[in-house]
């Protein structure tokens, strides 16, 4: 199985992003996906620099893919993501429909990412006849879902899980980091830069449950599959996906990497908790609430 | 404009029938819709009633098949789609890129329309389903301003249909996971948000708790009154703020924006509410009737009576409304 590095959610500070994928250039993961696929404000790296970031992990020897917008409102959001979609250096990650389209109709090869429903192999041989190379399977499906699926996998398409991250779970028209400091979002003041792995939203009972990262909305609590790393590689997932966290995602890839090789996950399992920024969740693999920790095959 | 209405059950269908709906649209009673709830919907004998009884009048009929079929429940998805086509109806309403596919191809001459829930805001999302599965209309998600509105219908390749009353998602229709997060079960997978079967009511000594799955969605001083627990719909705490930090309990209402609308060309109106009473159903159809009746006539003098926005906003979640993400100063 392959490591990739997903796309940065949250709004950081550029020289963050830039220290973040030299990094990322001397980790074990083999694929790297770049871009904005959040919000359109946030342009503190533009295009040209991520091609160039892109270029230097590529000499690196990494597989480079570009994301793209995964909620288009504006006509300018579609002007960008039709020049991103001729771009003709990197693959392109379709986070929308359109962006299958565009690339599609341009006879170019794509990966979907997990905001792309795929849930049946109808959905998925169909993409695959209109170029899909790659498949994020869209992170509330379950394992058994899952072997359903490889069971039938068109051929030339591999399978990625998101393997480790805050689940993004919604998406909107209205910006929530913005609405927590009342502000409209025509005006947000770019607060999220205050939030590098997202704003907490507590229950009144102070039950952390949900973050706010600008117009998406994520788990609190991360989701990871270590404890099910052999059994995603008997059901013949090609790439596991580590959703970057502000802190400690180069030691979070190396323990993947461990994992993938067979160390004991014991140790590791124990350590990834001790790095993560609130706690873990894997409900989703197991057929339920997103949010449940499933311990029974941690040890 | 056309006025497609929602019906739950067959009195809510000659609700919207009898009150001025040009179509109105149903599911059928399992997971295949996504207002899958319980006692609601169609079985076959009171479905094909619910057929004629519109198309007897000259009215539409549009089944939603718009949930998104694993591949261990597809042929429940295709068994759906070949009752709908089988009684003739005038449009299947879908979503998911498998039942689209497999519709397409078993009934060519049938006519489909895009689900909010296939989740497409612009021309080029459009394009797609219209060029694989010549889909004849589509549904916009209820997260486009008035004006990007009006840039997708004039890039669309199909005519646009939008939602012009009833609760309102804030976020973009099926791509949100917030109740799978917490129950396990969500509008894609299951045809519900916020299951009602996991939803629990505590009285306290201060008040009322609403939970979903064990976790708090709202809680209620004894003076207020007690909402359902939508998940996007609670008070939550974000930073020193309790507040509801998503959204309001509240309803999409658009009379005042009517005439922009119709200028803008936009085909249809779709009222929300499949899960309401055949009374909700008579009241919103009429009140929305008589609004695009007003409005086609005479589009300057428009203007919404008071007694239309009062009807509405008594049967509004919260007893308000908004114009949601149509309105900029609201995102």
């Amino acid at each position: 199985m392959k490591l990739s590095i997903g796309p940065i959610q949250y709004f950081w500070e550029r020289q963050q992003v830039l220290d973040f994928y030299e990094q990322a250039a001397s980790s074990a993961a083999e694929i790297v996906y770049l871009g904005e696929v959040i919000c359109s404000k946030r342009r503190l790296v533009t295009l040209d620099d991520w091609m160039a970031i892109g270029r230097e992990l590529q000499q690196s020897g990494k597989e480079v893919i570009l994301s793209s917008l995964t909620l288009l409102e504006a006509a300018s959001e579609l002007s960008a993501l039709k020049k991103l979609c001729r771009n003709s250096s990197f693959m392109v990650e379709a986070n929308d429909v359109a962006a299958i389209q565009l690339l599609s109709t341009a006879g170019r090869d794509f990966v979907t990412g997990p905001t792309v429903n795929i849930y049946n192999n109808r959905s998925l041989q169909l993409l695959a006849l209109k170029g899909l190379k790659r498949w994020v399977l869209p992170v509330e499906l379950g394992l058994d879902t899952l072997k359903d699926l490889q069971a039938q996998r068109p051929e030339g398409v591999e399978t990625e899980v998101f393997a480790l991250g805050r689940l993004p779970l919604a998406y909107s028209a209205r910006c929530y980091t913005a609405r927590s400091h009342n502000l409209p979002k025509d005006d947000c003041q770019f607060k999220c830069l205050d939030y590098p792995d997202g704003r907490m939203l507590k229950t009144q009972e102070d039950q952390e449950f949900l973050v706010l990262n600008g117009i998406q909305t994520q788990s609190a609590l991360t989701h990871q599959v270590l404890e099910q790393v052999p059994e995603l590689e008997i059901l013949g997932v090609d790439v596991l996906r580590i959703s970057p966290q502000f802190r400690h995602t180069p030691r979070i890839i190396e323990i993947f990497d461990a994992a993938r090789k067979g160390a004991d996950l014991l140790p590791l399992g124990k350590e990834l908790l001790s790095l993560l920024p609130l706690g873990a969740c894997n409900g989703y693999l197991v057929d339920q609430a997103g949010m449940e920790y499933d311990t029974s095959q941690v040890a | 404009m056309e006025l497609v209405c929602p019906a739950g059950n067959l009195p809510s269908l000659k609700a919207a029938v009898d009150n001025g709906a040009d179509a109105v649209y149903v599911g059928f009673k399992d997971e295949t819709n996504a207002r899958h709830f319980a006692g609601l919907n169609f079985t076959e004998r009171t479905f094909e009633k619910a057929v004629c009884y519109a198309q007897d009048r000259g009215r539409k009929i549009f089944v939603a098949i718009n949930t998104f079929p694993q591949p261990r429940g597809f042929d429940r998805w295709q068994s759906a789609v070949d009752q709908a086509a089988a009684y003739g109806v005038d449009a299947l309403i879908l979503a998911d890129m498998g039942v689209l596919d497999y519709a397409s191809e078993r009934w060519p001459d049938l006519r489909l329309h895009l689900s909010v829930q296939a989740s497409v805001t612009s021309s080029e999302g459009i394009a797609f389903y219209h060029q694989n599965f010549g889909i004849r209309r589509v549904v916009l998600p209820r997260v486009l301003s008035v004006n990007q509105v009006a840039q997708v219908i004039t890039d669309s390749p199909v005519p646009v249909e939008v939602f012009g009353f009833g609760s309102l998602c804030v976020m973009v229709e099926g791509r949100c996971l917030l109740s799978s997060y917490a129950t396990g079960r969500s509008p894609n997978t299951y045809g519900a948000c916020s299951p009602a079967s996991h939803v629990r009511w505590e009285e306290m000594e201060d008040g009322t708790n609403t939970r979903l799955n064990g976790v708090l969605i709202d809680h209620y001083g004894e003076s207020e009154k007690a909402g359902y627990p939508t998940l996007c719909k609670g008070r939550f705490q974000v930073g020193e703020h309790t507040f509801y930090a998503l959204e309001e309990p509240t309803s999409l209402n658009t009379l005042s924006i009517l005439p922009k609308l119709r200028e803008i060309g936009v085909s249809a109106i779709k009222v929300e509410g499949r899960q309401r009473s055949p009374a909700y159903v008579a009241r919103v159809t009429a009140v929305m009737r008589a609004a695009i009746d007003h409005c086609l006539l005479d589009p300057q003098g428009y203007r919404p009576k008071d007694q239309w926005m009062q009807q509405l906003a008594s049967v509004s979640e919260g007893s308000q409304t908004t114009l949601g993400a149509y309105h900029r100063p609201w995102q």
